[in-house]
């Protein structure tokens, strides 16, 4: 006298289930996937080439496309190094302040970014620590590229570092020491040993860092001084064609944004399945390693 | 990699190393304006010595972009919302004093005002200030601590009730209701528009003359304006910033380019954007784009505009104290 409902008691009701899957389908639908499918109506709603000349014909917004450009990939190539670095000390070496490091790697995630930017405006500003120096000096740092590349890195600064720590945590130092004792370099360690195991918890974290750092808006726009054509990055300019009543221009940069986004959606999907493979495989090789 | 890198930075500083330059810092509704007189004044300073110019623009809430320029954003020139904003700068010293004297009119090329806008047919049936505060009325303004116009929004309001015969009391009792219908206050005017025009959010939106005829304008008959019998005399001044001018070198053209704003050619750009030229010739000529608001100045709320700032938007004054978010 069972009825499939009853037989599986460790699963929830029916009604639970479809009212929760409904739910989350509903919220993504009205908060995700509409958004995005309306960016891209917006943008190429007047037809290809209006959408190509929208972004093509306005100065300003080159500017912007080169400006993000430019301000992305040295916040990345910057991030890049620190986040291998940070990693390296907190998963290899056991020393005092390390658990306050791995804290503060994520301070950026937990600060508003425009927190952030003000932090930069009250160091290098003019009534700041160091501004003034910088002003007799001629240094430029807020209000111009330098100030967009420090906000940037700073917000941007944890996702390398936080996707290498737990993946050269799991692999172990065992096959770097088996490299020391052979008597490989230092760069030699890295580059055949290191490198390899890391790489794609790596390229993961670069992708996500560069998404951001293309993207982000709060601390580049307390920094950025809102020079048109000069510091908007593409993400300001987005603004700015918008209240400027240029609604199609706004939306076509919107998309380029938006494709990033998508892009990075799905390099980050297969990648994600590919660490996992990863992981669970050295895992297993550990595992079987230590079995007498 | 690298070598683009390169290449970019190399293009970044080539862009930006060479010819004169002039950066324009100014208040939001601008825009428009700004874009005009910039094209007509570099074609006019090519045929002169000074010779070819390129100008740059920075636009945002007004008390915001002066606390840039504090900052060091290196404007040459600042043409913002309100006295003390600019000021402000002065104080910081990167004008020089007396600089309301540099340029005619005490500086002020123009007039402006505050004036409501209202969704087609004025459905809340809005016609004077006292309509503002009926129950179930949302007013759009920004907000009166980084924005221009947000400023004098509050100041026209405050200014209603006593240039009509009210107590400050009364005055204190209107604003106070007044700021309980605000149900967003965006940080420069037009993050304001796009509120109300855009997002559609509230009844009525109280904004600068100019930014409401291109509100309208930009609407296509979903929007119109409301001119209220009386409303404040807004004078948004013009100054060189002395030292960033003299560290670049641009006094001279940014001289030139602040007197052009008095000459017919740059007050017609400005009555036909909607600001009221300070000239009467240029301001006869566009009567009919000028409805006949009572305006009072800012004498009728306070000394003067740094007076006004002290005692309506100073930490813990006035605003602060009836504006709970």
């Amino acid at each position: 006298m069972s009825t499939p409902d009853h037989t599986n008691s460790r699963s929830d009701p029916r009604w639970v289930r479809i009212t929760l899957v409904t739910a989350a389908l509903g919220v993504v639908g009205v908060l995700i996937v509409i958004p995005l499918v309306d960016v891209f109506v917006e943008a190429f709603g007047r037809g290809f080439g209006a959408y190509w000349r929208t972004l093509t014909a306005d100065e300003d917004t080159l500017a912007a496309i080169r400006l993000t450009m430019t301000v992305a990939p040295i916040a990345v190539v910057t991030n890049l190094i620190f986040g291998i670095a940070a990693a390296w000390a907190i998963s290899r070496f056991r020393f005092p302040g390390r658990t306050l490091l791995t804290a503060l790697i994520d301070l950026p995630f937990s600060v508003s970014p425009v927190v952030a930017g003000l932090i930069f405006v009250l160091i290098f500003g003019l009534q700041g620590y160091l501004g003034p120096w910088l002003r007799a000096h001629d240094w430029r740092i807020i209000f111009a590229t330098p100030g967009l590349v420090l906000a940037t890195t700073f917000v941007t600064f944890p996702f390398v570092a936080r996707e290498l720590i737990p993946v050269m945590e799991a692999i172990g130092a065992d096959e770097e020491i088996a490299a020391v004792s052979l008597g490989a370099s230092g760069w030699q360690l890295f580059r055949r040993v290191t490198l390899p195991n890391i790489k794609w918890g790596l390229v993961y974290g670069l992708i996500l860092c560069n998404a951001r750092a293309m993207g982000e808006f709060g601390a580049v726009y307390v920094v950025s001084g809102h020079i048109t054509g000069r510091t908007d990055t593409m993400p300001l300019r987005v603004e700015k064609l918008f209240q400027e009543y240029n609604t199609p221009g706004a939306f076509a940069v919107a998309s380029l944004l938006a494709s990033l986004a998508l892009v990075t959606l799905a390099v980050k999907t297969a990648l994600e399945w590919k660490t996992r493979r990863d992981l669970a495989e050295a895992a297993r090789l550990r595992s079987e390693g230590e079995e007498p | 990699m690298n070598r683009i890198l390169t290449a970019f930075l190399v293009i970044t500083w080539l862009g930006t190393a060479h010819a004169v330059e002039l950066l324009n810092v100014s208040y939001d509704p601008t825009r428009e304006l700004w874009r005009q007189l910039n094209e007509r004044f570099i074609a006019a300073y090519a045929k002169s010595p000074g010779g070819q110019l390129t100008i740059k623009q920075s636009h945002g809430g007004s008390s915001a972009q002066a606390r840039a320029v504090i900052d060091g954003l290196e404007a040459d020139v600042v043409t913002l919302a309100l006295e003390p904003d600019t000021d402000a700068i002065r104080k910081a010293g990167l004008i020089a004093d007396g600089w309301q004297k540099q340029l005619p009119n005490g500086s002020v090329p123009y007039t402006s005002t505050i004036v409501f806008v209202v969704r087609k047919g004025n459905p809340k049936g809005i016609k004077d200030w006292p309509d503002l505060v009926k129950p179930g009325t949302q007013v759009i303004t920004p907000s009166p601590k980084t924005s221009g116009n947000g400023k004098l929004s509050f100041l026209a309001a405050w200014g209603s009730v006593v240039s009509r015969g009210g107590s400050e009391a009364d005055a204190l009792e209107y604003v106070t209701k007044l700021y309980k219908q605000v149900p967003v206050l965006d940080s420069g005017a037009r993050g304001s528009t796009t509120t109300f025009a855009q997002r559609k959010l509230g009844d009525v939106h109280l904004t600068w003359e100019n930014e409401a005829r291109l509100e309208v304008q930009e609407a296509g008959g979903e929007l119109e304006i409301v001119n209220p019998p009386t409303s404040i005399l807004a004078t948004p001044p013009v100054a060189v910033v002395d030292a960033n001018a003299k560290r670049h070198g641009t006094e001279a053209a940014a001289k030139a380019y602040l007197e052009y704003l008095y000459t017919d050619d740059g007050q017609e750009i400005i009555a036909k954007n909607f600001y009221r030229p300070v000239k009467p010739e240029v301001l006869a000529r566009h009567k009919a784009d000028f409805p006949d608001v009572k305006l009072f100045p800012v004498t009728t709320v306070a000394k003067d505009w740094n007076d006004a700032f002290a005692k309506f938007f100073g930490e813990g004054k006035v605003f602060d104290s009836i504006y709970k978010p």
